[in-house]
Protein backbone atom coordinates (compact mmCIF):
# COMPACT_ATOMS: atom_id res chain seq x y z
CA UNK A 1 0.00 0.00 0.00
CA UNK A 2 2.63 2.44 1.42
CA UNK A 3 4.90 1.80 -1.39
CA UNK A 4 2.23 1.75 -4.62
CA UNK A 5 1.35 5.16 -2.98
CA UNK A 6 5.69 6.01 -3.16
CA UNK A 7 5.85 4.41 -6.48
CA UNK A 8 3.08 6.82 -7.74
CA UNK A 9 4.82 9.69 -6.34
CA UNK A 10 8.22 9.12 -7.22
CA UNK A 11 7.20 9.10 -10.76
CA UNK A 12 4.81 11.77 -11.09
CA UNK A 13 7.58 14.19 -9.32
CA UNK A 14 10.22 12.65 -12.04
CA UNK A 15 7.31 13.95 -14.88
CA UNK A 16 7.07 17.27 -13.40
CA UNK A 17 10.60 17.68 -13.32
CA UNK A 18 11.27 16.96 -16.61
CA UNK A 19 8.20 19.44 -17.47
CA UNK A 20 9.57 21.80 -15.47
CA UNK A 21 12.87 21.87 -17.18
CA UNK A 22 11.72 22.26 -20.40
CA UNK A 23 9.16 24.74 -19.63
CA UNK A 24 11.58 27.18 -18.19
CA UNK A 25 13.21 28.99 -20.64
CA UNK A 26 10.05 29.45 -22.72
CA UNK A 27 7.74 30.38 -19.71
CA UNK A 28 10.87 33.40 -18.04
CA UNK A 29 10.86 34.43 -22.32
CA UNK A 30 7.16 34.26 -22.44
CA UNK A 31 7.95 36.87 -19.15
CA UNK A 32 10.44 38.69 -20.71
CA UNK A 33 8.69 39.59 -23.86
CA UNK A 34 5.35 40.40 -22.29
CA UNK A 35 7.68 42.68 -19.65
CA UNK A 36 9.36 44.36 -22.92
CA UNK A 37 5.74 45.06 -24.72
CA UNK A 38 4.35 46.46 -21.90
CA UNK A 39 7.34 48.90 -21.54
CA UNK A 40 7.24 49.62 -24.87
CA UNK A 41 3.62 50.67 -24.69
CA UNK A 42 4.64 53.43 -21.64
CA UNK A 43 7.40 55.63 -23.32
CA UNK A 44 7.76 58.03 -26.45
CA UNK A 45 8.41 55.95 -29.40
CA UNK A 46 11.68 54.74 -30.63
CA UNK A 47 13.11 54.54 -26.80
CA UNK A 48 15.07 51.59 -25.68
CA UNK A 49 13.89 50.77 -22.51
CA UNK A 50 16.44 48.77 -19.79
CA UNK A 51 14.56 45.83 -18.88
CA UNK A 52 16.77 45.52 -15.69
CA UNK A 53 14.59 46.99 -12.95
CA UNK A 54 16.38 49.16 -10.52
CA UNK A 55 14.35 48.98 -7.28
CA UNK A 56 13.63 52.15 -5.15
CA UNK A 57 11.73 52.69 -2.32
CA UNK A 58 9.27 55.90 -0.93
CA UNK A 59 7.36 55.65 1.89
CA UNK A 60 8.18 51.84 2.91
CA UNK A 61 6.85 50.99 -0.73
CA UNK A 62 8.68 49.22 -3.20
CA UNK A 63 8.45 50.18 -6.81
CA UNK A 64 10.11 48.86 -10.02
CA UNK A 65 12.16 51.63 -12.10
CA UNK A 66 12.82 51.13 -16.12
CA UNK A 67 15.01 53.47 -17.40
CA UNK A 68 14.81 54.37 -21.19
CA UNK A 69 16.94 56.24 -23.24
CA UNK A 70 16.06 57.62 -27.09
CA UNK A 71 17.92 56.73 -30.52
CA UNK A 72 20.95 58.70 -29.08
CA UNK A 73 21.22 56.86 -26.04
CA UNK A 74 20.31 60.22 -24.19
CA UNK A 75 17.78 59.19 -21.06
CA UNK A 76 14.26 60.54 -21.44
CA UNK A 77 11.71 59.04 -19.35
CA UNK A 78 11.34 56.17 -16.53
CA UNK A 79 8.79 53.23 -16.70
CA UNK A 80 7.55 52.84 -12.88
CA UNK A 81 5.95 49.81 -11.98
CA UNK A 82 3.91 51.68 -8.57
CA UNK A 83 1.38 49.21 -7.08
CA UNK A 84 -1.64 50.39 -5.16
CA UNK A 85 -4.60 49.29 -3.33
CA UNK A 86 -7.43 49.10 -5.14
CA UNK A 87 -11.16 48.23 -4.99
CA UNK A 88 -10.56 44.49 -5.02
CA UNK A 89 -7.04 43.94 -4.23
CA UNK A 90 -4.05 45.19 -5.49
CA UNK A 91 -3.82 46.89 -8.62
CA UNK A 92 -0.28 47.72 -10.48
CA UNK A 93 0.01 50.11 -12.62
CA UNK A 94 2.92 50.69 -15.18
CA UNK A 95 3.62 54.76 -15.46
CA UNK A 96 5.74 56.35 -17.83
CA UNK A 97 7.16 59.15 -16.31
CA UNK A 98 9.05 61.68 -18.61
CA UNK A 99 12.03 63.50 -17.85
CA UNK A 100 10.14 67.39 -17.11
CA UNK A 101 7.91 65.10 -14.82
CA UNK A 102 5.04 64.72 -17.08
CA UNK A 103 3.36 61.38 -17.69
CA UNK A 104 3.55 59.73 -21.17
CA UNK A 105 1.29 57.21 -20.97
CA UNK A 106 0.48 54.46 -18.26
CA UNK A 107 -0.96 50.59 -18.93
CA UNK A 108 -2.19 48.50 -16.42
CA UNK A 109 0.16 45.26 -15.27
CA UNK A 110 -2.14 43.38 -13.01
CA UNK A 111 -5.23 43.91 -11.56
CA UNK A 112 -8.30 41.96 -9.36
CA UNK A 113 -11.12 45.00 -9.97
CA UNK A 114 -14.96 44.07 -11.00
CA UNK A 115 -15.03 42.90 -14.51
CA UNK A 116 -17.35 44.83 -16.37
CA UNK A 117 -16.98 48.30 -14.14
CA UNK A 118 -13.23 48.73 -12.74
CA UNK A 119 -11.76 45.85 -14.96
CA UNK A 120 -12.19 48.61 -17.99
CA UNK A 121 -9.19 50.86 -16.15
CA UNK A 122 -7.61 47.63 -17.81
CA UNK A 123 -8.00 48.76 -21.12
CA UNK A 124 -5.29 50.66 -23.08
CA UNK A 125 -7.51 52.43 -26.01
CA UNK A 126 -10.55 53.39 -23.34
CA UNK A 127 -10.89 56.62 -22.40
CA UNK A 128 -9.82 56.87 -19.01
CA UNK A 129 -6.41 55.35 -19.63
CA UNK A 130 -5.90 57.71 -22.93
CA UNK A 131 -6.51 60.94 -20.81
CA UNK A 132 -3.10 60.80 -18.89
CA UNK A 133 -1.47 60.49 -22.39
CA UNK A 134 0.71 63.62 -21.82
CA UNK A 135 -0.78 64.45 -18.75
CA UNK A 136 1.16 67.31 -16.88
CA UNK A 137 0.83 67.11 -13.28
CA UNK A 138 2.15 70.84 -13.28
CA UNK A 139 -0.76 72.27 -15.09
CA UNK A 140 -3.45 69.91 -14.08
CA UNK A 141 -4.58 68.19 -10.91
CA UNK A 142 -3.75 64.62 -10.62
CA UNK A 143 -6.64 63.31 -8.88
CA UNK A 144 -10.52 62.62 -9.99
CA UNK A 145 -12.87 65.50 -10.40
CA UNK A 146 -14.83 64.13 -7.37
CA UNK A 147 -12.00 65.37 -5.49
CA UNK A 148 -11.78 68.99 -7.34
CA UNK A 149 -9.06 67.13 -9.50
CA UNK A 150 -9.14 67.14 -13.24
CA UNK A 151 -9.45 63.08 -14.33
CA UNK A 152 -12.78 61.78 -15.39
CA UNK A 153 -13.52 58.65 -13.24
CA UNK A 154 -15.05 55.16 -15.19
CA UNK A 155 -18.29 55.55 -14.82
CA UNK A 156 -19.39 53.80 -11.08
CA UNK A 157 -15.88 53.06 -10.37
CA UNK A 158 -14.50 56.41 -8.33
CA UNK A 159 -12.36 53.63 -5.84
CA UNK A 160 -10.70 52.45 -8.84
CA UNK A 161 -10.41 55.67 -10.55
CA UNK A 162 -8.93 57.11 -7.49
CA UNK A 163 -6.51 53.83 -7.11
CA UNK A 164 -5.54 54.34 -10.97
CA UNK A 165 -4.69 57.73 -9.94
CA UNK A 166 -2.71 57.71 -6.84
CA UNK A 167 -0.59 55.09 -8.30
CA UNK A 168 0.19 57.67 -11.40
CA UNK A 169 0.53 60.20 -8.46
CA UNK A 170 3.25 57.84 -6.59
CA UNK A 171 4.85 57.21 -9.54
CA UNK A 172 5.52 61.20 -10.72
CA UNK A 173 6.46 61.93 -7.10
CA UNK A 174 8.97 59.37 -6.70
CA UNK A 175 10.56 60.58 -9.81
CA UNK A 176 11.00 64.25 -8.66
CA UNK A 177 12.34 62.31 -5.21
CA UNK A 178 14.99 60.59 -7.21
CA UNK A 179 15.74 63.95 -9.27
CA UNK A 180 16.13 65.96 -5.96
CA UNK A 181 18.32 63.07 -4.60
CA UNK A 182 20.56 62.80 -7.53
CA UNK A 183 21.50 66.57 -7.07
CA UNK B 1 -22.18 0.64 -25.03
CA UNK B 2 -20.85 1.20 -28.10
CA UNK B 3 -17.56 2.96 -28.82
CA UNK B 4 -19.21 6.00 -30.51
CA UNK B 5 -22.01 6.39 -27.83
CA UNK B 6 -19.33 6.16 -25.19
CA UNK B 7 -18.75 10.07 -26.69
CA UNK B 8 -21.99 11.04 -27.15
CA UNK B 9 -23.61 10.61 -23.73
CA UNK B 10 -21.27 13.53 -22.28
CA UNK B 11 -23.36 15.63 -24.79
CA UNK B 12 -26.89 15.23 -23.26
CA UNK B 13 -28.19 12.15 -21.61
CA UNK B 14 -24.52 12.64 -19.16
CA UNK B 15 -24.06 15.84 -19.68
CA UNK B 16 -21.20 17.16 -16.47
CA UNK B 17 -23.38 20.49 -16.21
CA UNK B 18 -26.38 20.64 -17.04
CA UNK B 19 -27.29 17.13 -15.68
CA UNK B 20 -24.75 15.97 -13.51
CA UNK B 21 -23.92 19.23 -12.20
CA UNK B 22 -20.76 18.61 -11.39
CA UNK B 23 -17.79 21.21 -11.31
CA UNK B 24 -19.92 24.44 -10.77
CA UNK B 25 -17.07 26.42 -9.27
CA UNK B 26 -14.97 26.78 -12.87
CA UNK B 27 -18.53 26.63 -14.59
CA UNK B 28 -19.46 30.17 -12.53
CA UNK B 29 -16.58 31.72 -12.46
CA UNK B 30 -14.75 31.45 -15.96
CA UNK B 31 -18.10 31.86 -18.00
CA UNK B 32 -17.76 35.91 -18.45
CA UNK B 33 -17.02 35.51 -22.05
CA UNK B 34 -17.37 32.84 -24.72
CA UNK B 35 -13.88 32.45 -25.31
CA UNK B 36 -12.81 32.02 -21.51
CA UNK B 37 -15.81 29.74 -21.29
CA UNK B 38 -14.57 27.84 -24.09
CA UNK B 39 -10.65 27.92 -23.40
CA UNK B 40 -11.53 26.34 -19.46
CA UNK B 41 -13.42 23.62 -20.78
CA UNK B 42 -10.30 22.42 -23.22
CA UNK B 43 -7.83 22.60 -20.55
CA UNK B 44 -10.21 20.36 -18.83
CA UNK B 45 -11.01 18.02 -21.17
CA UNK B 46 -7.05 17.53 -21.47
CA UNK B 47 -6.58 16.76 -18.22
CA UNK B 48 -9.70 14.56 -18.19
CA UNK B 49 -8.36 12.66 -21.13
CA UNK B 50 -4.86 11.97 -19.91
CA UNK B 51 -5.98 11.38 -16.22
CA UNK B 52 -9.07 8.91 -17.52
CA UNK B 53 -6.27 7.11 -19.45
CA UNK B 54 -3.83 6.31 -16.68
CA UNK B 55 -6.31 5.66 -14.08
CA UNK B 56 -8.00 2.90 -16.34
CA UNK B 57 -4.38 1.31 -16.71
CA UNK B 58 -2.86 1.53 -12.64
CA UNK B 59 -6.48 0.98 -11.18
CA UNK B 60 -5.92 -3.46 -10.86
CA UNK B 61 -2.52 -2.16 -9.00
CA UNK B 62 -3.90 -0.01 -6.44
CA UNK B 63 -4.69 -1.18 -3.52
CA UNK B 64 -8.21 -0.16 -2.20
CA UNK B 65 -7.10 1.93 0.51
CA UNK B 66 -4.67 4.52 -1.28
CA UNK B 67 -6.88 4.82 -4.42
CA UNK B 68 -8.06 8.45 -3.96
CA UNK B 69 -4.54 9.71 -3.10
CA UNK B 70 -3.08 7.87 -5.71
CA UNK B 71 -5.84 9.59 -8.23
CA UNK B 72 -5.54 13.22 -6.77
CA UNK B 73 -1.86 12.84 -7.38
CA UNK B 74 -1.86 11.69 -10.78
CA UNK B 75 -4.46 14.27 -11.35
CA UNK B 76 -2.50 17.37 -10.04
CA UNK B 77 0.61 15.87 -12.26
CA UNK B 78 -1.39 16.55 -15.29
CA UNK B 79 -2.98 19.96 -13.66
CA UNK B 80 0.33 20.89 -13.47
CA UNK B 81 2.17 19.79 -16.84
CA UNK B 82 -0.63 21.87 -18.35
CA UNK B 83 -0.42 24.93 -15.86
CA UNK B 84 3.50 24.94 -16.84
CA UNK B 85 2.58 24.62 -20.54
CA UNK B 86 -0.02 26.91 -21.04
CA UNK B 87 3.03 29.66 -18.76
CA UNK B 88 4.98 28.51 -21.32
CA UNK B 89 3.37 28.98 -24.81
CA UNK B 90 -0.07 30.56 -24.36
CA UNK B 91 0.74 33.26 -21.29
CA UNK B 92 -2.57 35.49 -22.42
CA UNK B 93 -4.61 32.51 -21.95
CA UNK B 94 -2.65 31.58 -18.80
CA UNK B 95 -3.54 34.79 -17.14
CA UNK B 96 -6.90 35.09 -17.76
CA UNK B 97 -7.93 31.43 -16.46
CA UNK B 98 -5.16 32.02 -14.02
CA UNK B 99 -6.32 30.51 -10.46
CA UNK B 100 -8.61 28.12 -12.13
CA UNK B 101 -6.14 26.28 -14.02
CA UNK B 102 -4.71 25.07 -10.86
CA UNK B 103 -8.34 24.57 -9.45
CA UNK B 104 -8.78 21.79 -11.41
CA UNK B 105 -7.21 19.29 -9.52
CA UNK B 106 -10.64 19.25 -7.20
CA UNK B 107 -13.10 19.71 -9.87
CA UNK B 108 -15.58 17.08 -9.37
CA UNK B 109 -15.78 15.74 -12.85
CA UNK B 110 -12.36 14.69 -12.98
CA UNK B 111 -12.09 12.60 -10.16
CA UNK B 112 -15.93 11.93 -10.97
CA UNK B 113 -14.80 10.50 -13.86
CA UNK B 114 -12.07 8.32 -12.06
CA UNK B 115 -13.83 6.69 -9.71
CA UNK B 116 -17.02 5.97 -12.04
CA UNK B 117 -15.64 5.05 -15.13
CA UNK B 118 -11.75 4.82 -15.39
CA UNK B 119 -11.20 2.09 -13.05
CA UNK B 120 -13.50 -0.79 -14.04
CA UNK B 121 -12.78 0.29 -17.97
CA UNK B 122 -10.39 -0.20 -20.58
CA UNK B 123 -7.96 2.32 -21.19
CA UNK B 124 -9.66 3.27 -24.99
CA UNK B 125 -12.92 3.44 -23.08
CA UNK B 126 -11.74 5.42 -20.59
CA UNK B 127 -10.32 7.77 -23.03
CA UNK B 128 -13.64 7.84 -25.10
CA UNK B 129 -15.14 9.00 -21.74
CA UNK B 130 -12.67 11.60 -21.30
CA UNK B 131 -13.54 12.93 -25.01
CA UNK B 132 -17.04 13.10 -24.67
CA UNK B 133 -17.67 14.50 -21.44
CA UNK B 134 -14.57 16.78 -21.64
CA UNK B 135 -16.55 17.47 -25.03
CA UNK B 136 -19.77 18.48 -23.33
CA UNK B 137 -18.12 20.31 -20.43
CA UNK B 138 -16.87 22.68 -22.85
CA UNK B 139 -19.83 23.03 -24.68
CA UNK B 140 -21.39 23.73 -22.14
CA UNK B 141 -19.30 26.32 -20.73
CA UNK B 142 -19.06 27.94 -24.18
CA UNK B 143 -22.78 28.14 -24.38
CA UNK B 144 -23.10 29.62 -20.93
CA UNK B 145 -20.09 32.04 -21.42
CA UNK B 146 -21.87 33.25 -24.82
CA UNK B 147 -25.37 33.91 -22.93
CA UNK B 148 -23.46 35.73 -20.85
CA UNK B 149 -21.08 38.02 -22.98
CA UNK B 150 -24.26 38.53 -25.27
CA UNK B 151 -26.31 40.36 -22.34
CA UNK B 152 -23.16 41.84 -20.29
CA UNK B 153 -20.61 42.66 -22.68
CA UNK B 154 -23.10 43.05 -26.16
CA UNK B 155 -20.63 41.05 -28.15
CA UNK B 156 -19.82 37.43 -28.68
CA UNK B 157 -16.59 35.93 -29.04
CA UNK B 158 -14.86 39.02 -28.53
CA UNK B 159 -17.04 40.57 -31.72
CA UNK B 160 -18.89 43.72 -30.93
CA UNK B 161 -22.13 44.45 -32.02
CA UNK B 162 -23.70 46.80 -29.75
CA UNK B 163 -22.43 50.15 -29.37
CA UNK B 164 -23.30 50.02 -25.24
CA UNK B 165 -21.64 48.04 -22.61
CA UNK B 166 -25.10 45.57 -22.36
CA UNK B 167 -26.53 44.59 -18.51
CA UNK B 168 -23.33 44.53 -16.37
CA UNK B 169 -25.35 41.65 -13.69
CA UNK B 170 -24.83 39.37 -16.43
CA UNK B 171 -20.91 39.74 -16.00
CA UNK B 172 -21.06 39.52 -12.75
CA UNK B 173 -21.81 36.44 -10.48
CA UNK B 174 -25.48 36.93 -10.12
CA UNK B 175 -25.87 36.85 -13.90
CA UNK B 176 -23.91 33.44 -13.77
CA UNK B 177 -26.58 31.74 -11.71
CA UNK B 178 -29.41 33.38 -13.47
CA UNK B 179 -27.49 32.03 -16.53
CA UNK B 180 -26.96 28.37 -15.60
CA UNK B 181 -30.17 28.21 -14.03
CA UNK B 182 -31.97 28.87 -17.16
CA UNK B 183 -30.16 27.37 -19.28
CA UNK B 184 -30.54 24.32 -17.17
CA UNK B 185 -33.96 24.00 -17.37
CA UNK B 186 -34.41 24.60 -20.49
CA UNK B 187 -31.79 22.45 -21.71
CA UNK B 188 -33.62 19.29 -19.47
CA UNK B 189 -36.82 20.29 -20.84
CA UNK B 190 -35.27 19.88 -24.58
CA UNK B 191 -33.36 16.70 -23.74
CA UNK B 192 -36.31 15.00 -22.00
CA UNK B 193 -38.50 14.93 -25.16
Amino acid sequence: MALCLTAVCLLCSAILGVVYAVTFEPIKAAARANLEQSLSEVVPQGCTVNTDADSREMEGVEYQCYEAVDAEGNPCATAVSSTVNGFGGSLTVLVGVMRDGSVCATKVLSHSETPGLGAKCEDSSSAFVKQFEGFDPSVKKLSVRKDGGDVDAITASTITSRAYTLAIENAVKLMKKKEADDE
Amino acid sequence: MSKLGLITKGFVKENPTFVLVLGMCPTLATTTSAMNGLEMGLATMFVLILSNIVISLIAPLVPDKVHIPVYIVVIATFVTVLQLLMQAFVPDVYKTLGLFIPLIVVNCIVLGRAEAFANRNSALDSALDGIGIGIGFTLSLTVIGLVREILGSGSAFGFKFLPSDGILAFVMAPGAFLVLGYLMVLFNKIAKK
